[in-house]
This record gives structure tokens, C-alpha cells and sequence, in this order.
């Protein structure tokens, strides 16, 4: 679904990502774990086509990112830190838009479908700008897949959410994986990464240090393997 | 890691290479720009007639039609830069729309200064706004507005896309401009060519010209000889940086 | 097609966002209010000589309420990210350059036609020239000011104190459009004796909103792109 080659970025005379080579089957849902400044959030961006690669090679489905981005941008849905939701327009207002440009048949009827699978059927017609953090977090990752994409990019979607919201999110990242959805998710988070994750990528300074399988859903694991590399004599 | 440093080391060399078999050119634009300067001088001062009516004052015309015309060779070698910046998006080319931007406004505001002195003893006022004069008042503030975008924060890469943009757009308005100015003028009467309103360019004395054409000349080597530190100074500036980038990321270690 | 229609679909969702809020449109108006009340302090409206400066006042009254517009078109899509929003969505730049271009140019025009009777009333400005020509003349000459703007105001988003620097930016560029549409506004209020030579500056407008706005929508890939 995903293959990463030979993938860096430079800012200025920083290298951001070093020779990043990955590949992500369809389907798989990959946690990607890292200190601060790993360059977690980068490997999205780049992804989500907001930031050009300086040299590497991705592909997505077989299409070539530098190429066919139209076609690429129609099949992810990107969840950054902030909500990518205008304040003055409600959840409604706000999924029926983005339904629209990402051309969704029957917009209307989506934005109330998602609004309620995440449990804010009765903000409907509220402005966003007075909801909580956790409620517009819920919305945003409605918006995130209003266009039932194929792939999600979620950057730390758990920070700052209490129980109830996240076990809201938690399952609408479950049933979107439950249709087959591959979803790369960067998070701090290790319980909820070893809830829901099927793979574990450890970043550090720009390089992955670590990539292994989760076969049973052991927080223990996952804590000791991020110690090793991150913590720990590298 | 090891293997992307070492390729760093080795662009280094490269870049270093090319510095020492290009080290002859900046020799040969430097003493092309001393002999021709002193030239123009010897032709301006000793050379060419003064002029009737103006006297003495009108030396300064030389300088003055120099510095414009350099100040446009600039501006132009910017725009040609800002195309290839956006189309290769090399270092080097943005560097060079840079450079070449920043000696455009030293020899604007040359032009702007010199203008004023020269209207004072030709029309008896500091300022008329005679086109070539106020489109010249309009590219300093374009090309003002081009470093002001030089001056934003953030990677060099935005910068550079950025300005490369505002250059070219800078430099398509700049014939629009002038014609503008000079339909303005000439008392809303439209006329595209024909001489219009111009007050210099007829009836100039042979040797006259030949200073002219001389201290266009020298202008000309001292924007490239200019342009050539400036760039260099500027990749050295860069050089410096990734230097002790390599040097942060090697402590850190 | 995809492409005009996501163009409408961004100018009607700034437009819809400006009818909740009404903060931009309405900050425009008195700023436009306020213009014309400073002017009559500087420019005796009971003195006839006054009536020389309306056809300037006019397109300063623009100008300057556009900049106050256009500094927000881009800078209200830093709030909460929604420029990535846009930029991750299956569209083209140019796309989002024309749907920013048609919500701009729809509330300059509210603010002419708001505006600049009021300023004829209030300086008690009695035309004697045609309407038509002038609306034509207000049409083509906004229509440069905004293009270019709102190509402007997309560079200059990217810098801290985009406020400051767009108006450096702006005004040297336009100032073809500026004397331009200055002389003609003369002409077709006061001296319709000259109708052609407003024409002929008509045309180096249009000429001008032409080039421009082809190199806007090529050009803004690159201001776009992160």
C-alpha cells in the first residue's frame, strides 16, 4: 500500500528524516513511536503530500507521489494537531464543506452519519468554536474521513482526550480498520498504540531504529523495545 | 548516518574545487572594473565637452544613465534567476536572484540621488516626474519589497520560492509601469513610442557619447565584479552554516 | 469543471463564514466611513476646487479597505491550520487563488457600491459624466487590484507581520492600475469630452488584469506550496 525508499528531508542544513525505507501493507495499522523531534510528524506531512520530500521515492498503491498527487490526496485522510476545522461553522457546516470539495455524494447525509457515530448528534448545529477540546477532536477526525478514505494519517490523535473520547476514536479507528483501512498513526501514547496496533515503528533522529510485529497486545513489550532504543545504550 | 555525512564531506569538496579554478575570474572583473572606472573618469572629466547650459553639473549624467542601466541589468539577471530558481530549484540560482537584487538597489537609490542633484541645475527643481525618473522611485520600492521577503523568517527554501515569485512578477510590471507613467505625463495623451516628453537623449555631442558609452562600460564590470563577491560571499555564508551544523550534529553524538 | 466548481464552493464558504460573522465586510465599511470623514477635514467639501480630488478619493477609499480585506483572506486560514485542510484536499492551487479571488472581489464590490454614494453625498458631488463608464472603470480597475491582491496576500501569509507587508508589497505593483484608473475615473466624471482617452486607459487595464491574472493562477503553485 505504502513503500517508502531512500525518503529524506532537509531544512536548512538540518536532516530531518535520513533515508527512510518503509513499506506498509494494505490493511495494517502502524504506530510510529519517537522522542520529540524524531521527525514522526514529518514522515506525515511528507505523506500527506504537505511537505516536499528532498529527494526519495514514495509510492502509494503504485502511484508515484510526485505525480499523481490528485489522485493520491483523494484516498488519505490527514489528522494533524490542530483540527483543520473553521471555527464559525458547525460540525455540520464544516463536514457538508469538506464533503463537498472532497466531492462525496450525498454530503448532507454523510456530515449527520459521522456526527453521530461520533457521539455529537446534539451539537449538530453548534459553532465549533465553543466546543471542548475533546469534542473537536471527535469532529476532526470526522473530517479526516468524511471521503471513507483508504488511508489515515493520524498525528497523535490521543493527546489531550479524556477516556470517553478515547474509546470514542478508538473505536472509530477500529471500524474503519475492520473495512480495511490502513492507518499510520505517531502518538506517545503506548497503551492506546498497543491497543489498537498491529506494527510498531520506533524513530529516533531521523532513522528507524525499530519495526516489529505485535503479535499479542502487550504494553510491556512495546515499553521495553522504546527503552532500548530510545532510552537505553544505542 | 556515516554514509550521509560522507556524502555531505564530498559536495563539500566539489564546492571547493570550483571555487579555486573560478578564483581567476574574480581577478580579471576586478581590474576590468578599475581600469574601466578610471577610464570613465578621464573621459568624463577631461575628455567630453561641458556641457552649455548645465556647466559642470552635467558630469553627472554619466553616472547617473550608468547606474540606471546596471540597476536594470540587475533586476533582469533577478528575474532571469527567479525562473530558473523555480524550475531547477538549485541553491546557487537563488543565490545569484538575490545577490544581484540587492547591487539593483544599491544603484537605484544611486540613481535616485544623483537625479534630484541633476534636476536642481537642468529645471531649477529637485524633483520632476519625468517617467524614467518615477518608474525608477517605483522599482526601488518593488525591489525594496523583494528584500523586505528576504527578511521573513523560516527555512531558506520558503524564502527563496517565495522572492523568486515576487521577482518575477516584480519585473513583468516594471514596462507596464513605465508606460503608465509616461501616458500620465504626457497630459493623458497616450502615445506608446516616439520620444514623448523626453528631455535628454536629443542632440548629445560625439565625445559626449563616448563617455557615456565608456562609463556604461565600467558600471557594467562593477555590477559583475559585484555580483561575483556577493555570491561568493554568500556561499561562503551558507558554507559556514552547514559547518557548524555538522559540528552541532557530531557533539551530539 | 471540478475545478470552477471547487472555486465557487471555497468563494461561497468564505462568503457564508463573512455573512455569520460580518467582522471583515463590516470593518471594511467604516474604514471606508472613515476615509471619507478624514478626507472632508483635509479637502474643504464646501470649497468647488474639493470636487478635483472625488475621482482620487474614490479609489484611495478602495484601496485602502481592500488591503484591510485581503490581509484577512489568507491569515483567517491559519486559524486552526484549515490552509493544510485545504492543500491536503483533491484540489488545485490555482483553484483555491480563484475561489479567494471571487470572495474578495464580491465584498470589495459591496463596499464600492456601499461606499462611494455615500461619498457623493456627502461632498455633494454632482456627476456630469456617464455611469456606465464609470462602473466599467470601478469594475476592471478592482478587478486588477484584487487579483494581484489576493496573490499578494497569499505571499505575504507566510511572513509574521503579513499586515505590514502587504501593503509594501501591493502598492508598487499596482500603481499602473492606480494611475490609471485614477485619470479615467476623471474623465468619466467630470469630462466626457475625452471619453477616448479614458478608453485608451481602460485598455491598459484590462491589459494589465489580463497579464496579471494569468500569472497569478501560474505563479501561485509555488506560493502554496509548503
Amino acid at each position: 500500500m505504502i513503500e517508502i525508499k531512500k525518503l529524506t528531508k532537509q531544512a536548512d542544513n538540518k536532516l530531518i528524516l535520513r533515508s527512510i525505507d518503509l513499506s506498509i501493507e494494505r490493511g495494517e495499522t502502524v504506530a510510529i513511536l519517537g522522542p520529540n523531534g524524531a521527525g514522526k510528524s514529518t514522515l506525515l506531512k511528507v505523506l500527506s503530500t504537505i511537505i516536499k520530500p528532498s529527494s526519495g521515492f514514495i509510492k502509494i498503491n503504485g502511484l508515484d507521489l510526485k505525480k499523481d498527487y490528485t489522485e493520491i490526496k483523494k484516498m488519505f485522510g490527514y489528522l494533524p494537531h490542530s483540527s483543520l476545522l473553521y471555527d464559525h461553522y458547525s460540525p455540520y457546516e464544516n463536514l457538508v464543506f469538506f464533503g463537498k470539495v472532497y466531492g462525496v455524494e450525498n454530503p448532507e447525509q454523510r456530515a449527520i452519519e459521522l456526527v453521530k457515530e461520533v457521539g455529537l448528534s446534539f451539537f449538530l448545529n453548534e459553532p465549533v468554536k465553543n466546543f471542548s477540546r475533546g469534542m473537536i477532536q471527535r469532529i476532526a477526525i470526522a473530517r479526516a474521513i468524511v471521503h471513507y478514505p483508504e488511508i489515515l494519517y493520524l498525528d497523535e490523535p490521543h493527546t489531550g482526550l479524556d477516556q470517553g473520547a478515547i474509546s470514542i476514536l478508538n473505536n472509530v479507528i477500529l471500524s474503519m480498520k475492520a473495512k480495511g483501512t490502513t492507518t499510520l498513526m505517531v502518538t506517545h501514547d503506548f497503551k492506546q498504540a498497543a491497543e489498537i496496533c498491529d506494527r510498531i515503528i520506533i524513530i529516533k533522529n531521523g532513522k528507524i531504529v525499530d519495526d516489529f510485529r505485535l503479535e499479542e497486545r502487550t504494553l510491556n513489550l512495546v515499553t521495553e523495545k522504546y527503552q532500548l532504543q530510545v532510552e537505553g545504550v544505542s | 548516518m556515516s554514509m550521509n555525512l560522507e556524502r555531505e564531506k564530498a559536495s563539500f569538496h566539489v564546492t571547493e574545487l570550483a571555487d579555486e579554478k573560478s578564483t581567476l575570474l574574480p581577478k580579471i572583473l576586478y581590474w576590468c572594473s578599475v581600469v574601466s572606472i578610471l577610464a570613465a573618469f578621464y573621459f568624463i572629466f577631461i575628455y567630453s565637452d561641458i556641457e552649455k547650459t548645465m556647466g559642470i553639473v552635467q558630469k553627472i549624467f554619466y553616472f547617473h544613465v550608468g547606474s540606471a542601466w546596471s540597476a536594470f541589468l540587475a533586476y533582469f539577471v533577478t528575474f532571469v534567476y527567479s525562473i530558473l530558481y523555480l524550475v531547477k530549484r538549485k541553491r546557487i540560482y537563488d543565490t545569484y536572484a538575490y545577490v544581484s537584487a540587492e547591487i539593483g538597489l544599491v544603484f537605484t537609490t544611486i540613481v535616485l540621488t544623483t537625479g534630484p542633484i541633476w534636476a536642481r541645475s537642468a529645471w531649477n527643481v529637485w524633483w520632476v516626474w519625468e517617467p524614467r525618473l518615477t518608474t525608477t522611485l517605483i522599482l526601488w520600492f518593488i525591489y525594496m519589497g523583494y528584500i523586505m521577503i528576504r527578511q521573513m523568517d523560516g527555512v531558506w527554501e520558503k524564502k527563496a520560492r517565495l522572492s523568486a515569485v515576487f521577482g518575477i512578477i516584480g519585473f513583468t510590471d516594471v514596462p507596464i509601469v513605465f508606460f503608465a507613467i509616461r501616458w500620465w505625463q504626457t497630459k493623458f495623451h497616450p502615445i506608446v513610442f516616439g520620444n514623448g516628453v523626453t528631455q535628454k537623449g536629443g542632440g548629445i555631442e560625439g565625445n559626449m557619447l563616448v563617455a557615456l558609452f565608456v562609463s556604461l562600460a565600467a558600471l557594467t564590470f562593477l555590477y559583475s565584479y559585484l555580483l561575483q563577491k556577493g555570491v561568493s560571499f554568500e556561499n561562503m555564508k551558507i558554507k559556514v552554516n552547514q559547518y557548524k551544523e555538522k559540528l552541532r550534529e557530531d557533539l551530539e553524538q | 469543471m471540478t475545478f470552477f466548481k471547487t472555486a465557487f464552493l471555497l468563494a461561497k464558504k468564505d462568503l457564508y463564514s463573512e455573512l455569520k460573522t460580518k467582522q471583515v465586510l463590516a470593518t471594511m465599511i467604516i474604514f471606508a466611513g472613515l476615509v471619507i470623514l478624514v478626507f472632508s477635514f483635509a479637502f474643504d467639501p464646501t470649497n468647488n476646487t474639493t470636487k478635483a480630488v472625488i475621482p482620487g478619493v474614490v479609489w484611495v477609499i478602495i484601496v485602502f479597505s481592500g488591503v484591510l480585506g485581503l490581509n484577512r483572506s489568507f491569515i483567517s486560514e491559519q486559524r486552526n491550520d484549515t490552509m493544510q485542510g485545504l492543500l491536503v484536499a483533491p484540489m488545485e492551487a490555482a483553484s483555491i487563488y480563484l475561489g479567494k479571488f471571487l470572495a474578495n472581489f464580491t465584498m470589495i464590490l459591496i463596499v464600492e457600491i456601499v461606499a462611494i454614494p455615500f461619498l457623493f453625498l456627502l461632498f455633494n458631488f454632482q456627476m456630469i459624466g456617464s455611469i456606465p463608464y464609470f462602473i466599467l472603470i470601478l469594475f476592471i480597475g478592482s478587478f486588477g487590484f484584487i487579483s494581484i491582491g489576493t496573490f499578494l496576500a497569499a505571499l505575504a501569509a507566510n511572513s509574521k507581520s503579513s499586515e505590514m507587508l502587504l501593503p509594501l508589497l501591493l502598492f508598487p505593483i499596482t500603481t499602473p492600475i492606480l494611475i490609471g484608473v485614477v485619470q479615467a475615473t476623471r474623465i468619466t466624471l467630470t469630462n466626457m469630452g475625452k471619453l477616448s482617452s479614458a478608453l485608451a486607459w481602460a485598455q491598459l487595464i484590462s491589459a494589465y488584469d489580463v497579464i496579471f491574472f494569468v500569472l497569478c493562477i501560474l505563479l501561485i503553485d509555488y506560493v502554496l506550496e509548503v
